[in-house]
């Protein structure tokens, strides 16, 4: 059975004897820089386009446009009070929503009797797109704070409760019967076994649910907030600003990127005795 | 334990000592040496799975020390009884009874070794052998003990390791250190050996061997490879269809010289046994 934990922890790097293309001219000439060569080349073709009048700026603003929004936007403050008032609803909606999924998801992946209690409820909740629930949490919260927490709490809940849960009920059996037979109890043998088993896919959830944590904070700050990243670019629209809607998006996949940067640090250093983030041997 | 090993040695005038398996062919057993591990004694054991009965009444003493091997065709019931002895399972019926040298019958300390090493693979080689002392090696004394069980398996410097960038012996030799560690009376093998090449194994006989002299405990070992039990134990049971189908002595002394003639006719015996020739 190939799991979820495998799949993302398969070895990338590459093995003697493996395919390895060839180093050309420009992998030589460029060295580490080669990814950044595409995106580059497009924001210079973006940038031509729009000088020369192709494209029009009520579409699509130039690059240079954006780099200005985003310089009056930071000069004003308001740019960096919306970053801090997102990165704050997702911080707080990871917290709570990954706590509960973690918490439950160990209890589920242990116990039986609380799995047979909660799992199918829980399966059947997650059927409903979190985000079909917009119009009732406006009624309930209106669009203030509780209601962006409660849909990213949401969201975040079900990818690290689904994950937790497969990792604990996939830890090694013939680990836990050796953890048996050398006399661990039920706390050292979850502290020594099952808890470090069951933490790739722990993570592999937590990756997940980063993604599904800006995706519902975008929505929920599009449709109804008044303040934030995604209010910042709702109401530029409304002035036709299209160089602050782009610098939004710009922002968001910035962030998004910081999360997952930190996300994959914390799995390397935590996993080190993975052969998945293993140099290999001599270097 | 010393005093044990020096009885096995003769020495040269010069006081060299001779090592015992020099000699042309294995040496005759000339006593028992007093061991420290637990005696056994198993009466009328018998176990059942569903409507299949594997073990099918078995009587057996074993003395204290004993190096007692099991062989059997695959599911004749040797890693069910291994498994009775160290309390995986509970038997349907029957009794195991073990007796220290001291003649109480408390609670023994036994380990076993698993065909597989079943290291922790986010736990270094050295925190993998504290496993055996259901402690932590980051208490001095714990890592003490725990690097002294790494280096009689010559692995010492490997302490600080993960376990997926060892070889599969040297996988095999912390798991051994793990099941030692803790000095058990007594220690099941379940077929150790039997994912390691060729030439490993031999290797890890001979380890396996001195670690049973210096430590005295009495050793089960499962295997299908008949000429390793030959070459190990002081005797061999062979198990057919839940029956005890010849009970063998194996009267040389430790350590044995691999392909001695003796040895191999005992082993053609035993294959006899085994395919009901």
């Amino acid at each position: 059975m190939t799991s979820i934990a495998d799949i993302s922890h398969a070895p990338t790097r590459t093995k003697p004897g493996s395919f390895t293309p060839s180093v050309g001219g420009i992998e030589r000439a460029f060295g580490p820089f080669v990814p950044y060569l595409l995106p580059i080349g497009i924001v210079v073709l973006w940038q031509l386009a729009s000088s020369i009048g192709w494209i029009s700026t009520r579409v699509m603003p130039a690059p240079v446009d954006v780099v200005k929004a985003f310089w009056s936007q930071a000069a004003s403050g308001a740019l960096l009070a919306n970053i801090e008032v997102s990165g704050a609803r997702a911080v707080a909606g990871l917290l709570v929503g990954g706590s509960i999924g973690f918490l439950l998801g160990l209890a589920n992946g242990v116990s039986q009797l609380s799995h047979k209690l909660t799992d199918s409820s829980l399966q059947m909740l997650r059927t409903i797109p979190h985000l079909a629930l917009i119009p009732l949490v406006i009624l309930w919260f209106g669009i203030g704070e509780q209601a962006k927490l409660f849909l990213t709490s949401l969201g975040v809940f079900f990818p690290i409760y689904l994950n937790t849960l497969y990792g604990v009920r996939n830890v090694d059996p013939q680990l836990i019967e050796m953890g048996r037979i050398y006399g661990m109890g039920r706390w050292t043998l979850f502290r020594w076994v099952i808890f470090p088993g069951a933490l790739p896919s722990i993570f592999v959830g937590r990756r997940f649910a980063l993604g599904i944590m800006w995706l519902t904070l975008i929505v929920a700050e599009t449709i109804a907030s008044s303040s934030g990243i995604g209010y910042m670019a709702m109401s530029a629209r409304e002035f036709m600003m299209t160089d602050v809607v782009v610098l939004a998006l710009v922002i968001y996949a910035a962030l998004g990127k910081l999360a997952d940067v930190i996300a994959h640090t914390l799995e390397s250093r935590t996993l080190q005795w993975h052969p998945a983030y293993q140099k290999p041997a001599g270097e | 334990m010393a005093a044990v090993i020096q009885s096995q040695r003769k020495f040269t005038a010069s006081g060299r000592p001779i090592e015992p398996h020099f000699n042309p062919h294995v040496r005759k057993r000339e006593s028992i040496a007093p061991r420290t591990g637990v005696a056994l004694r198993i009466s009328g054991l018998e176990k059942q799975f569903g409507a299949t009965q594997v073990l099918k009444g078995i009587d057996l003493d074993v003395p204290a020390g004993q190096f007692l091997a099991i062989v059997g065709k695959s599911g004749c019931g040797k890693s069910t009884l291994l498994r009775l002895l160290v309390g995986l399972d509970q038997p349907t019926a029957g009794s195991i009874e073990f007796t220290h040298p001291d003649g109480s019958t408390t609670a023994t300390n036994s380990r076993i070794v698993f065909q597989e090493p079943r290291l922790l693979p986010w736990a270094n080689v050295v925190e993998n052998v504290a496993v055996g002392l259901g402690r932590t090696a980051k208490d001095p004394a714990i890592r003490q003990k725990a690097l002294a069980a790494l280096t009689e398996v010559q692995l010492d410097e490997k302490a600080g390791e993960w376990p997926s960038r060892l070889s599969g012996g040297q996988r095999q030799r912390v798991a051994l250190a793990r099941a030692l560690v803790s000095h058990p009376d007594f220690l099941a093998f379940d077929e150790p050996l039997g994912a390691l090449d060729a030439l490993t194994r031999i290797t890890m006989q001979g380890l396996v061997e001195r670690m049973w002299r210096e430590e005295g405990f009495t050793a089960l070992f499962v295997t299908h490879d008949v000429s390793e039990a030959v070459a190990l134990a002081d005797r061999v049971i062979v198990l057919d269809e839940g029956h005890i189908a010849l009970d063998l002595d194996i009267p040389f002394d430790h350590p044995r010289e691999k392909g001695a003639p003796e040895l191999a006719a005992l082993e053609r015996r035993l294959l006899d046994v085994i395919f009901g020739r």
